[in-house]
């Protein structure tokens, strides 16, 4: 019941909704690119903030403020410091580092291409002219409603994953 | 908003984070195309929770959240460890079991 109180289907683009969306999406792929791209490590790990923070916003735009606050908080503000944390006691060198590519590195573009060109074509042949859209942003009440409910069970495995991962990284970082 | 605009730039970071696994050598940088392939993922759940008007696709995105945050744990603690041993995480020097 509480799981249908987003609004449904829209009859008309939301011209501002859209334009915003194209704003958000040019600069999350510049920054994906960036991310795979990038000479230097800590810039890349940054293009990666950018891009996380972009799919914030594209949880904003997709009326799941939750989800959207959760993604900031966790992903930006714990697993990016992670990151950095493990760039810099990997020694990654200050500045441009050589050799940060694979030797088949070419192989990665047409594979990417080729699984892009594929999922575009499924996408568009199933969802053109499909317009969505939200009145009001989805109530956190109906989340926890589906989190302590039907879904219960994950829920309480996750947390012994949590559990796990986190004693698993104390016992194989620590020196011995 | 069009419904394909989410799908699609989902599948465009995750070819992006498919591209960057194969091409970079840095285990850290492998790492990082990894979380972009996730968010793909949880972009195109929460698009499917607007499309179908149900608030499970939010649940399960955040479930993937956790995960991936606990995977990033684990593996830098690895990535930590292999460059304790040999100083050095290139990724093509792992080659101890090739045949």
């Amino acid at each position: 019941m509480t799981a249908l109180l987003l609004a449904a289907q829209v009859d008309d683009v939301n011209v501002a909704q859209n334009v915003g969306f194209y704003v958000i999406a040019a600069f999350m792929l510049v920054g994906a690119l960036r991310v795979v791209t990038d000479k230097n490590l800590v810039h890349a790990a940054l293009w990666l903030v950018l891009v996380l923070a972009g799919v914030a916003a594209q949880y904003i735009l997709a009326a799941a403020e939750f989800v959207a606050v959760s993604q900031v908080l966790v992903y930006i503000g714990a697993v990016m410091v992670l990151f950095l944390f493990g760039i810099m006691l990997t020694r990654a060198q200050i500045g441009r580092e050589t050799g940060l590519n694979n030797t088949s590195w070419a192989v990665g573009i047409p594979v990417g291409l080729g699984l892009f060109g594929l999922l575009a074509w499924v996408i568009l042949d199933a969802y053109e002219d499909t317009l969505i859209g939200a009145e009001e942003p989805a109530p956190t009440e109906a989340i926890s409603d589906q989190v302590l409910s039907p879904y219960l069970v994950p829920f309480l495995a996750i947390s012994f994953v949590l559990l796990a991962a986190a004693i698993g990284a104390i016992v194989l970082a620590r020196k011995d | 908003m069009y419904a394909v605009n989410f799908l699609l730039l989902a599948a465009a970071l995750f070819c992006i984070g498919v591209y960057g696994v194969i091409a970079r050598r840095n285990a850290v940088m492998v790492l990082m195309s990894i979380e972009l392939i996730l968010n793909a993922v949880n972009l195109n759940l929460v698009a499917f929770a607007l499309m179908n008007t149900n608030i499970d696709g939010q649940v399960f995105a955040l479930y993937v959240i956790a995960i991936a945050a606990a995977e990033v744990g684990v593996g830098l603690a690895m990535v930590l460890m292999i460059y304790r041993n040999r100083k050095s995480i290139g990724l093509d020097e792992l080659s101890e079991m090739k045949g």
